[in-house]
């Protein structure tokens, strides 16, 4: 390791032990503990200013925390610099060197570590990430797409312990989003390295990765696989960051077997227990729009329903889009899949019965930070 | 004057990552100032005061070119009442340079930004160049040109549209000869600005305004102004301060206050306490006029 | 105001001929413009093969045009002298603010400090100070200050004075070439195990050099083609321009405008060589 003294062998899970990142004026990272598997792809998902990127440069090294410690493994390496860490960055703006050609850029790490054969292994990255025969070539004269490569195989030529990416496919267009999805998922089962991908996009961290971790406000609001946290989301914000979901404030007053039956403004709504994160008193309810069926008349034997008025209908090609005004004033969303070749002829103004298995019912705190989101729907059901 | 130099610092941070430049020690800081901002002291500040204090020496009597410490302010007085005209020919010169220079480099800078293409480099090192064949020697080629036998005297002479006969030993011969040689310090920052203007801006003035010139006085000029600003004041300040053009183009009624300080300091014995107070009251002028002009137009950009 | 005007993005058709005129305007306005530039250049050249006689103004057509100035550049007492001791004063001038002029601009953008305002207007005003008050400032402490510690009005007070207003120039360029990097480079260098020299060496100052070689040729450029400075603070020393300019009145020899044009000519070349070359390592 020339001129490398202070690097820091290390291996295992990467720890986030109660660390706090303060600044002058706001909290980023408010007492955070997190432990992410060897091996696992993460995802650090969240809206800007939620504190994931902040978390990911101090796992970098480019911010040191306030307080806690990040250990990987057994080895402590808070305070340790960028340099003497076994973690390489993904930077979101890809920050290649301007002046060096691609495969200098790729073998800038290895050559920083005084390892003698940097360019071959700065070819084979190259190879991993299929751009071979770019190798000559200034970043300048790269697509955006090949920028993002260059950048993903100038961080894993070094084998780090832990591949951090920034928002890296926050600047590609949709379709180059799509396949880089799929690239960097292949990518990272092939070297089988941690990866921890920060990103706001829900969709691109629940098809990447094996646990996502939603942030909020400097702190971890749910975490898990991405299926499980869709399915059951905990909190309101995760229950509309995580999907859409409609939503209405209500409280628990009675129990039926397994199921809370819960009254939100005015009607009665039944919740599996399993599902709800409150058992007693105030109480958020709430259902995902694909989970709710659009029927003319009043459905029997499906489980719950509301009568209400279509308010909007948009056509998206795999599914029809409802957005149906409850009594309460609240619009609710729903979606149909277009199975039937003339699917249920709809219009604005329209009266229709929304109804729902309220196994697929869930209950969560109620949080007036939820009214912020976008979608959230306060809503009342009839029975 | 970095409207020069300014360029957006490439801000792609993403809203939750604070400033990257982590806080670093001050020491290294004051390290790498202090070479040059001692420099900066001992030959401009100190020389600086040192000019104010001579521009209130009063001379030994008797001894003529010997001074004593003294707080004279009739040295002022003198550089007012003897050479005011010479103040007056300074500033209005070099306003009028600096108003012909605008004229003649905004469609050059521009035709750089807009419609050069790949020939940016070239006009860019075309309109540096001439600087290289010494300023003393161009400005004695404009004397030729300008003369009265010259190609441009003898054609306006034809046209009877040159009233007193001759350009040269003539106001219009020092203020040609001052826009001359300031030119590039206009084209340039204008080009800069213009060139960082978003075209996109440009060509959505385009669409909303329908007239060509409403579109340039709307979107164009104002998102230029920063290089204009500039431009005005690298072309002013030394046009103001010039004596060579007077010197070499003019005649004894065209002189300038540079021409007065000049003379004062190397062809007057004890005339170091008058010049002193010339000088430092050109610097005070200036400053004023740079300090007013900045406020006006409002650019912080400029330091 | 003989401003241009632009051209209408997507004209209507009837706004068409004024948007042609429009475009034409500005691409003759510009070559005007630069004919206007060099037109004394030329005027320089002309006279470089003048047979004059007393004085270099006016054309004579005897024997003229002559390649015997060409021939013997350095025919005229003092003209070579002269041009040598400009060169190396422009040359020591500007090595000397490069390196002050570099490190106040890495100070000034990479850093936060007590000072850093007032070390931005002591930067500015320099530039903002007209050359004769600097020249005469100057002079006064020559004379009557630094005189006492045995600096004598010559060479050096020239290349000190030089360097003076040379840094302002240096610091702006180069500055401008610093806040236009990405910091984040430097982050992904720190991030590849480069320690703080290596990721100074390996990609910082690459990317400022640019910077850095243009503040060179501009300080190089001001400094060489400074007359009125170096007339208040250089005593017996006689520079290029000021052996032009002190020759005027006895007649200015045909050898300066041979030199003055071969400057002219060499920065062209070097110049246009050196952006040729920088053009083909990008391709």
């Amino acid at each position: 390791m020339a001129g490398n003294a202070g690097f820091r062998e290390a291996k295992g899970d990467l720890r986030l032990e109660n660390v706090t990142k303060s600044f002058a004026d706001f909290t980023a990272v408010d007492d955070l503990s997190l432990v992410v598997p060897r091996g696992s792809f993460f995802a650090l998902l969240g809206p800007s200013g939620c504190g994931k990127t902040t978390t990911l440069r101090m796992v970098a090294g480019l911010e040191q925390p306030t307080s806690g410690r990040i250990l990987i493994g057994d080895t402590d390496l808070t305070g340790s610099r960028p340099y003497e860490r076994p973690v390489n960055t993904v930077f979101q703006s890809y920050a290649l060197f301007p002046h060096l050609t691609v495969r200098d850029n790729v073998a800038f790490g290895p050559k920083r570590r005084g390892l003698k054969n940097a360019v071959q292994l700065a070819d084979e990255a190259l190879d991993l990430v299929q751009l071979p025969h770019l190798a000559a070539r200034k970043p300048a004269q790269l697509s955006g797409g090949q920028q993002q490569r260059v950048a993903v195989a100038r961080a894993l030529v070094n084998r780090p312990e832990v591949l951090l990416l920034d928002e890296p496919l926050g600047a590609l267009d949709l379709k180059l989003r799509r396949q880089m999805q799929v690239e960097l998922k292949r990518i990272q089962t092939e070297v089988g390295l941690t990866f921890i991908h920060v990103t706001h996009d829900q969709e691109e961290a629940m098809t990447m990765a094996d646990t996502v971790a939603v942030m909020n406000h400097g702190r971890i609001e749910q975490m898990g696989a991405p299926e499980a946290m869709y399915d059951l989301p905990t909190t309101a914000f995760v229950a509309n960051f995580v999907g859409q979901s409609n939503l209405g404030a209500g409280r628990i007053i009675d129990t039926d077997g397994d199921r809370l039956v819960a009254e939100v403004q005015g009607s009665r709504v039944k919740i599996p227990k399993a599902r709800s994160s409150v058992h007693s008193g105030e109480v958020m309810f709430g259902v995902r729009p694909e989970k709710v069926r659009v029927r003319r008349e009043q459905p029997e034997g499906i489980g719950d329903d509301v009568k209400g008025v279509v308010r909007d209908v948009s056509f998206i090609g795999v599914a029809t889009q409802y957005l149906v005004e409850v009594p309460s004033g609240a619009i609710w969303s729903a979606y149909e899949q277009n199975l039937d070749v003339e699917p249920i002829d709809l219009r604005p103004g329209d009266e229709v019965w929304l109804t729902w298995q309220s196994g697929h019912a869930f209950g969560v705190p109620p949080d007036d930070d939820a009214a912020a989101s976008p979608m959230v729907i306060d809503t009342a059901a009839e029975d | 004057m970095s409207t020069l130099a300014h360029v957006g610092a490439g801000a792609s941070g993403a809203p939750t990552s604070p400033s990257p430049e982590p806080a670093k020690k001050s020491r290294l800081a004051y390290l790498l100032l202090l070479p040059g901002a001692v420099w900066l002291l001992v030959f401009f500040v100190i020389p600086l005061v040192q000019l104010f204090t001579v521009s209130l020496q009063s001379q030994f009597p008797g001894y003529p070119g010997y001074y004593y410490r003294d707080v004279n302010v009739g040295n002022y007085w003198r550089a007012f009442t003897d050479f005011g005209p010479h103040f007056g020919r300074s500033l209005l010169f070099a306003g009028l340079a600096t108003f012909f220079a605008f004229c003649l480099a905004y469609p050059l800078a521009y035709a750089m930004a807009f419609k050069a293409g790949k020939w940016r480099g070239v006009m860019m090192i075309l309109v540096i160049a001439p600087f290289f064949t010494s300023f003393i020697l161009r400005t004695v080629a404009w004397r030729q040109i300008l003369a009265d036998e010259g190609p441009v005297a003898t054609t306006l002479n034809t046209l009877h549209l040159l009233p007193g006969g001759r350009i040269t030993e003539t106001w219009m011969a020092v203020v040609a000869g001052l826009t001359y040689n300031f030119l590039p310090f206009m084209v340039l920052p204008i080009y800069a600005s213009l060139e960082r203007a978003d075209h996109r801006i440009i060509e959505a003035g385009g669409d909303l305004y329908a007239n060509g010139f409403t579109t340039f006085r709307t979107v164009t000029l104002p998102m230029s102004m920063p290089g204009v600003l500039a431009g005005t004041l690298l072309t002013f300040i030394p046009a103001a301060g010039d004596y060579v053009n007077a010197e070499l183009l003019g005649s004894d009624n065209t002189k300038m206050v540079g021409n007065v300080i000049e003379s004062q300091f190397f062809r007057v014995l004890g005339g170091f306490p008058t010049a002193a107070a010339l000088s430092f009251t050109l610097m005070a002028i200036i400053l004023a006029l740079v300090f007013v002009y900045v406020r006006k137009f409002g650019t912080e950009e400029l330091l | 105001m003989s401003a241009p005007n632009p051209t209408a993005y997507r004209p209507s058709a009837g706004k068409r001929a004024g948007a042609w005129l429009a475009n034409r305007f500005a691409i003759i306005a510009a070559v005007l413009v630069l004919f206007y530039l060099f037109l004394p250049v030329l005027y320089v050249f002309i006279f470089s093969f003048n047979n004059y006689r007393k004085s270099n103004i006016a054309w004579n057509p005897n024997g003229s045009p002559t390649l015997k100035h060409w021939m013997d550049p350095c025919g005229a007492p003092g003209v070579c002298e002269s041009l040598v001791t400009s060169l190396q004063i422009g040359v020591i001038a500007t090595l000397a603010a490069v390196v002050l002029g570099t490190l106040l601009a890495f100070a000034l953008v990479r850093h936060q400090f007590r000072g850093r305002t007032a070390s931005n207007v002591l930067v500015f005003v320099p530039m903002a100070t007209p050359e004769i008050v600097l020249g005469a400032s100057l002079l006064t402490i020559f004379v009557q200050g630094f005189s006492n510690v045995g600096l004598r009005l010559g060479f050096w007070t020239i290349v000190f004075a030089h360097i003076m207003f040379c840094i302002s120039f240096v610091v702006v360029t180069v500055k401008a070439r610093l806040q236009s990097l990405d910091p984040r480079l430097d982050e992904a260098a720190m991030d590849l195990y480069a320690t703080p020299s290596n990721t100074f060496w390996k990609v910082t100052f690459p990317l400022v050099l640019p910077g850095i070689i243009g503040a060179a040729m501009l300080s190089f450029s001001l400094s060489f083609d400074d007359f009125i400075i170096t007339s208040f603070v250089s005593g017996n020393e006689t520079t290029f321009p000021k052996f032009v300019y002190v020759s005027y009145l006895r007649g200015i020899p045909a050898q300066a405008n041979v030199i003055g044009f071969s400057m002219f000519a060499i920065a062209l070349l070097l110049v246009i060589g050196g952006s040729i070359i920088s053009g083909r390592r990008k391709a």
